[in-house]
């Protein structure tokens, strides 16, 4: 037996001259997730990854995006040095700098910036849960001194919405029990296998959401957990449910009203968690009243039956979990989804309890760093310039569809630079991906920093930076992640140097040092690192000598036990102490304090003219195995798997339309048009179509108006800004119109 | 000799590819070229609210069951990273008696 399958702990040891390091990968390129690795170098190249089986989270497997890592670290096309563009905006002529020219272009065109339009004008993007999050906050915060930072996508639509109500509702986040607080797992005495688990809005076996392992469900399956399924497709997990609700796009919260609804009226939730613990139970039985399962049966296409038999199964089921996912959130009644949601959980006394949905709050200490780190050193007066502040009081960051408006109008006031790391908002993520182009290229400076020369960099980058790949860099997984995108505490370990790259961590402290030296004190990484972790009583180094992820210990039922309040009494860290299934703090910001449906802005429902024109449902954002957003395009072993964009078509459908299978099609709406191959399946209803997100082509022609082919099969060109929901958060990302025409040979 | 092949539990195979990336790492195989392929069957209607949709990995013929990794007292790749932890590697008279207990269940012996 060789040491790799039995490995006491070490974090990197040396096996015939190979050397051995234990890590996770996180990130880039994605995801979310901290699978354990176990790398596999010499003389600085990669030369394997294998699952490092003594890791908990992942028990020694991997996906094929890490076992396809050593082709990203070493790819040809990485970018190795910081770049300086020469010639026009997306003419793709560069003049290799160095990083000390880079920085001091950026303080150049910072100062310059600040000093004209206030530190407010500049805004910082950055991507979907990566490490970035939290230092990139800081570097908005406390080195360009902005209150702006964001993700560039309409109504933050991706987990924020959810991360945002959680705190509120019920104090803390919640995630589906699959063992995962233990390390002996599966094997844990106190755990309980689910008799249900309704997974909504996610197909998590391929899209691993939020730190959610899609294999630790098939495993919960193996058990005997049975599944409900919602979703528009009929994905493997939907055949092996025993119901699957084939949702109409965007209307999971009258579904959710409905399953609420008859779990009350027929008595079938827990009176006595129910009066124990939450708070606005009548108002909320008074609200689901109105969902009939015969009125939500016409808003969402789901036979009336399958409603109520779909309601009890999971009411009668203990414990059950919900697994959730970004489905129901990229739909204008994402919020109430979100509430609707948790109040299966809460009427049901599923909350906190072995197989239910667990609390995931570390029993000793708060969030490392706190989310939006920095943000409390922002003055009063830039804290009021958010751009969004005053019509959303509910998003803590700038409303990206107003901060989009800002950029091409100067209005409420001009933004001049973006600074975005880790993210490719015109291929992915962005809405109206030409109106986000249009909004970059009304910059007077951008800033990209990433692993790849992107769509996004080549149009609109004045300065790439780039950024070391996961297995180039020191840092943590931290707190802040530990509870949002749950997994135990560990050390990301760096294995080798690519070019000049440099770590998100490392670009954030040399410019936050030259930006604001008091706000980033440390002197190199690890000290920052070790300043992040000290309410562990670790520093980086001993973490990472540690090798194992850290376990702290793990209670059930901790409203019971004092063990969620600050103030140590029993109950919910929240307003009133209980759990919310109606949020008075919602209607003293303006906003409905239950769960409602609201239609999607356009549809055939509400927009019956336009539905003329455009007769089908558009949904989109299926993920990919093989492909996480925009990322891992140029690995051709991935792109065997995935070689180019696909939409999902019922064969009477793709009749209607003279459409065969593997053809080209147009997708096209009032926005725009993409065109994708048509898969003709009868996994999707007649009425609907799927199409893939994220596709550019990086064999594709870079410099303008290819840019990577990214306007040719991208879906988000159809989608739009500016139809998100009250609240600020959630829009129409996966319930549209459109209509198909087959691409006719030149 | 005793001949070792590959067990799969097909109900809980998910399709994920990861077996495919495996084999193509430990191989160094690229583009094109795999020693173990995943098949989709279906979606097909079964009964009147029933549909299947099956996943199955075939090995190729140039599949050696990671012969050097094994000799290594390691498992297979694919069989190492498997996402839903439906492969095993064994003896082909081990795992009949796997398969006597487990519906949806295939042994490969691919030499």
């Amino acid at each position: 037996m060789r040491k790799t399958d039995t490995h006491p702990g070490e974090w990197r040891w040396e096996e015939d001259g190979v050397t051995i390091t234990r890590t996770i990968a996180w990130s880039g390129p994605g995801c979310h997730s901290q699978c354990g690795l176990l790398v596999y170098s010499k003389d600085n190249r990669v030369l394997k990854v294998e699952g490092d089986p003594a890791t908990p989270y992942s028990e020694g497997r991997l996906c094929l995006r890490c076992l396809a890592l050593p082709k990203v670290v070493h790819h040809p096309d990485r970018l190795t040095r910081p770049l300086k563009r020469v010639g026009q905006r997306g003419e793709g002529k560069w003049e290799q700098i160095t990083w000390d020219e880079a920085y001091g272009l950026i303080i150049e065109k910072t100062r310059k910036i600040q000093a004209q339009y206030g530190p407010e004008s500049i805004a910082v993007m950055m991507g979907t849960g990566r490490n970035i999050w939290h230092i990139g906050a800081k570097l908005a915060y406390t080195g360009f001194g902005t209150p702006n930072v964001c993700m560039l996508f309409s109504g933050l639509s991706c987990y924020a919405p959810r991360l945002r109500v959680m705190p509120i509702t019920q104090g803390f986040f919640c995630v589906a029990d699959c063992s995962q607080m233990f390390p002996d797992r599966f094997d844990n005495p106190a755990w309980k296998v689910p008799e249900c688990v309704l997974v909504w809005g996610n197909n998590p076996l391929v899209s691993n959401p939020d730190s959610f392992m899609g294999w630790w469900l098939v495993e919960c399956m193996k058990r005997g957990s049975k599944l409900i399924v919602v979703d528009p497709r009929r994905t493997w997990l939907a055949t092996k449910a025993e119901t699957w609700l084939q949702i109409r796009p965007g209307t999971d919260a009258a579904l959710a009203l409905a399953m609420i609804n008859v779990i009350i009226e027929e008595g079938l939730y827990d009176k006595e968690f129910v009066e124990k613990w939450t708070f606005g139970f009548d108002k909320l039985r008074e609200r689901a009243r109105q969902y009939t399962p015969d009125k939500v049966e016409k808003i969402t296409w789901i036979p009336k039956e399958k409603i109520i038999e779909a309601a009890r199964f999971y009411a009668n089921s203990k414990p059950a979990a919900i697994q959730w996912g970004v489905g129901f959130e990229q739909a204008n009644s994402g919020i109430s989804s979100i509430l609707a949601l948790q109040a299966l959980w809460g009427i049901t006394g599923n909350l906190d309890v072995p197989g239910g949905n667990i609390i995931n709050k570390p029993t000793t200490f708060r969030e490392i760093p706190p989310p939006l780190w920095g943000r409390q050193e922002l003055s009063s007066e830039l804290k009021k310039k958010r751009i969004g502040g005053k019509e959303y009081p509910l998003v803590p960051m700038a409303q990206p569809d107003i901060l989009i408006d800002a950029m091409l109008t100067g209005k409420p006031y001009p933004i001049k630079m973006a600074w975005i790391q880790s993210s490719n908002p015109i291929a992915c993520m962005g809405a109206d991906s030409k109106k986000t182009l249009q909004a970059l290229e009304a910059m007077d400076f951008v800033v990209v920093a990433d692993l790849f020369m992107t769509p996004t960099a080549m149009a609109a980058a004045d300065l790439i930076l780039p950024v070391s790949s996961a297995l180039e860099r020191d840092a943590i997984r931290a707190e802040c992640y530990e509870t949002a995108w749950w997994g135990p505490i560990r050390t990301v370990n760096k294995v080798v140097q690519v070019g000049e790259c440099k770590s998100d961590e490392e670009i954030i402290l040399e410019l936050g040092k030259r930006l604001n030296p008091e706000g980033f004190p440390w002197k190199n990484v690890e000290e920052m690192l070790d300043f992040l972790l000290q309410a562990t009583g670790k520093s980086f180094k001993e973490l990472r000598e540690q090798g194992a992820p850290r376990y702290f210990p793990f209670e059930y039922r901790k409203y019971e036990k004092g063990l969620l309040r600050a103030d140590g009494k029993p109950g919910f860290e929240t307003e009133n102490g209980k759990f919310l299934l109606s949020v008075p703090y919602f209607e003293k910001i303006g906003l409905d304090g239950l769960p409602y449906f609201d239609e999607p802005p356009e549809s055939p429902f509400s927009t019956p003219e336009l539905a003329k024109e455009y007769p089908l449902v558009l949904t989109t954002g299926a993920r990919h195995w093989g492909l996480f957003s925009s990322e891992q395009r140029q690995i051709p072993e991935l792109r065997e798997i995935h070689p180019n964009p696909i939409t999902e078509i019922h064969p009477e459908t793709a009749e209607k339309y003279g459409i065969k299978d593997g053809d080209w099609i147009w997708i096209e709406n009032m926005r725009g048009k993409c065109k994708q191959i048509a898969k003709v399946t009868a996994s999707i209803d007649k009425r609907v179509v799927h199409a893939q997100h994220g596709w550019w082509f990086p064999e594709k022609p870079g410099p303008a108006p290819s840019l990577f082919g990214v306007f040719e099969s991208n879906i988000n060109l159809l989608v739009p800004y500016g139809q998100q929901g009250p609240s600020g958060y959630c829009a129409p990302y996966r319930c549209g119109i459109c209509r198909i025409r087959k691409v006719q040979e030149e | 000799m005793t001949r070792y092949g590959l067990l799969i539990d097909y109900e809980f195979c998910t399709g994920c590819h990861t077996c495919e990336m495996a084999c193509k790492q430990e191989n160094d195989f690229g583009v094109g070229k795999t020693g173990i392929k995943v098949n989709e069957i279906g979606p097909m209607q079964t009964g009147p609210d029933k549909w299947a949709l099956d996943y199955v990995p075939v090995p190729t013929d140039l599949c050696d069951l990671c012969s050097k990794r094994v000799s290594e007292g390691k498992k297979p790749s694919c069989v190492m990273h498997c996402q839903a932890g439906v492969m095993k590697y064994a003896p082909v008279n081990e795992l009949v008696k796997f398969m006597e207990l487990k519906a949806k269940t295939v042994i490969f012996a691919p030499r």
